[in-house]
């Protein structure tokens, strides 16, 4: 029997397997079988440690919300698989019932507030979420996930102020990737160590951690939630790095960045270095692990199958959900 | 029931203090809400009723404001925030286009969003031209918003006590024109007025004014001078631009067959071009003369005090307009 520390790694290991082959699943669906259609798609591979072992801090009553890169998210907080893949597709089945695409998941039921898809836009909503559980006196903590490019609006300042004067149970993750869309973070920012943004607002800051390590998110996210929980918001960077082009409208991404995504694939990938881990320390082998991949690749096979044959919205759905219904006359 | 006497600026705070009384979930936020008592006094006395935590003065951060009000509403709360005036929204024009009004809708109703974000609005008073706009038009675009535009201080009342209470995000437009305006309250604590429900002010056969807000008096007053003359005008108050009771003005339009909008928007993209499209639409064979519209003069507002009136409309402005749909 594995002892509750290895069953931890390897449901992590599970979720990140998971989340790969469901981007993967994404990329072909797309490129290939044409059944995800539009113009938007972002895949959260290569950030899988920074998702799954930050999630892996929160307790289910904790809120979460992220940008348009939210499957991972969504994924590592429980979401169904197959309404993830459903919504990708535009169908009736979705998550949110094909109204809002790959950049709009969420789930109220699991406290994940949603993608949203302006840059910076859902860090004020994150302020009024965690300000609700304040004005409760419910202890809970909001996680906000802010990509490296959404430092540089004027949503950041704002919302991390307020969140700062308000002493607001919140984590704000900074998942640096070290793009803005396809601008280096050296060139975006002129304190390219985004944690010291901290100080302009006299915010608690853990400063960066190895986004590539699960465990080391996990910890020091945990740490995070402890502090936030009970004094107050405090700033996180984790480093991380981005498989794909920012959507696929970027061409030119794999060119741009051949060398570095190299590296990163062939040393530093998180789910490698995981596998690589859980090897040495006997944790696990080569054929415990393959039974893991084979359990969520066919999860991921099963969710498109779901997908693909879900009905697309009709016309009653056009409609329906642009207000709350109330018995106004 | 008892009638009060109060100005628009008396009704909104009754209405205001009344809806934090009955229900623990609703606060104000917003620039010098609180120990200013607002810049507009609307929440004049409140920090000291209801303490910071319900009364929350905020940093000059109005993406911040209306985001954060947003997300409090999506988790349980009641929130009215406040924009010092409308010409500031703009700088909030996000949160509240892309999320206030669209959240419930794509995430197909995954969400409530329970949000009152008041804005005082209008020109006038040489405020020059960045703090003098009367954008309702603008936002009253978007659906999943509703835009309620109040111009008498009972309407205002009954709307702000509804508006809070709805389950939906509304745009709480207030001309700060009409702030010391006086009129009869219903002093009643359930005093609701329906969304999206428009009202006759005045009756009248020969020509329909459709207006909202200051522009209601601009009508009435013309009305009273016309009727002096045996033209009878009927004054339409909108009172909300979204949802937009088309039904009320088509009815009288079918009635005296003629009609002008009244507005101190702007004149393109506007509640008049809404009107007259709808009006042709549905009510062609009503038409016995063009429609016309009376609005701000299509310029930035200047400052000095005589370029500033002849941009604005005013009754003179309405009576040009009626006697031309009449000639």
């Amino acid at each position: 029997m594995p002892s509750a520390k290895v069953k931890k790694l390897l449901g992590w290991y599970g979720q990140m397997v998971l989340i790969r082959e469901f981007e993967d699943a994404c990329d072909r669906l797309f490129w290939e079988e044409k059944q995800i259609t539009g113009v938007y798609l972002h895949l959260y591979s290569g950030h899988e440690a920074v998702g799954v072992g930050a999630l892996a801090a929160l307790t289910e009553r904790d809120h979460v919300i992220t940008a348009y890169r939210d499957h991972g998210i969504a994924l590592a907080r429980g979401l169904d698989v197959g309404a993830c893949m459903a919504e990708m597709m535009g169908r009736v089945d979705g998550t949110s019932g094909g109204k809002g695409g790959s950049m709009h998941l969420a789930d109220r039921s699991r406290n994940f507030w949603g993608g949203y898809a302006i840059v910076g836009g859902h860090l004020p909503l994150a302020v009024g979420i965690a300000l609700a559980s304040q004005y409760r006196g419910e202890d809970e903590v909001t996680l906000c996930f802010v990509g490296d490019g959404a430092t540089n609006n004027g949503y950041f300042h704002e919302s991390l102020n307020m969140a700062a004067i308000w002493d607001l149970p919140m984590v704000w993750l900074i998942e640096n990737n070290f793009v803005a869309m396809g601008t280096r973070v050296e060139k975006h920012a002129g304190e390219p160590e985004l944690h010291k943004r901290a100080a302009a607002y006299g915010m608690k800051s853990l400063g960066r951690v190895d986004g590539q390590d699960v465990q080391a998110v996990h910890d020091i996210t945990r740490q995070a939630v402890k502090y936030a929980r009970n004094k107050g918001p405090v700033l996180l960077e984790a480093l991380t790095y981005r498989y794909k082009g920012h959507g696929v409208s970027d061409r030119s991404y794999d060119q741009r960045f051949a060398a570095e995504l190299a590296e990163y694939r062939e040393s530093k990938d998180p789910i490698e270095l995981l596998k690589r881990k859980l090897l040495q320390a006997g944790h696990a082998d080569e054929t415990s692990l393959g039974e893991i991949e084979a359990v969520q690749q066919e999860k991921v096979k099963e969710a498109v199958a779901f997908a693909a044959a879900s009905p697309a919205p009709s016309e009653e759905h056009l409609y329906q959900n642009v207000y709350v219904e109330t018995e106004r006359a | 029931m008892m009638v009060r006497n109060q100005p628009m600026r008396e009704a909104l705070r009754s209405a205001l203090q009344e809806e934090m009384r009955r229900d623990e979930r609703v606060f104000v936020m917003g620039e010098e809400v609180g120990e200013w008592q607002g810049t507009h006094r609307i929440t004049r006395g409140f920090l000291q009723e209801f303490g910071e935590r319900r009364v929350r003065d905020t940093p000059i951060s109005e993406m911040a404001i209306a985001g954060a009000a947003v997300g409090a509403a999506m988790n349980g709360l009641r929130p009215v925030a406040e924009m010092m005036t409308i010409s500031f929204a703009f700088l909030a024009m996000d949160a509240i286009v892309n999320h206030a009004a669209k959240i419930r809708y794509m995430f197909d109703g995954e969400f409530e969003v329970p949000l009152v974000i008041r804005a005082a609005s209008g020109w006038g008073d040489q405020a020059t031209a960045t703090h003098s706009h009367s954008p309702e038009p603008i936002f009253a675009h978007f659906p999943g918003m509703y835009l309620a535009c109040p111009s008498t201080p009972a309407d205002a009342k009954g709307m702000l006590k509804t508006a809070i209470r709805d389950p939906n995000p509304v745009l709480f437009c207030e001309s700060i024109a009409l702030y010391p305006r006086p009129g009869p309250v219903p002093n009643d604590e359930d005093y609701l007025l329906p969304i999206g429900e428009a009202a006759v002010k005045r009756a009248g056969a020969d020509v329909t004014l459709v207006s909202f807000a200051a522009g209601v008096h601009w009508c009435l007053q013309a009305a009273r001078e016309l009727s002096k003359e045996g033209i009878e005008c009927e004054v339409v108050d909108l009172r909300w631009l979204r949802p937009l009771d088309m039904d009320t003005v088509i009815a009288s339009f079918q009635k005296t067959n003629r009609c002008v909008v009244v507005e101190e928007s702007l004149p393109m993209y506007s509640l008049g071009s809404e009107v007259a499209a709808q009006l042709q639409e549905r009510a062609f064979d009503y038409m016995d003369a063009p429609i016309r519209r009376v609005s701000a003069a299509d310029v930035p507002l200047p400052f000095a005090r005589e370029l500033e009136l002849m941009a604005l409309p005013n009754a003179d402005k309405v009576i040009a307009s009626v006697r031309e749909v009449l000639r």
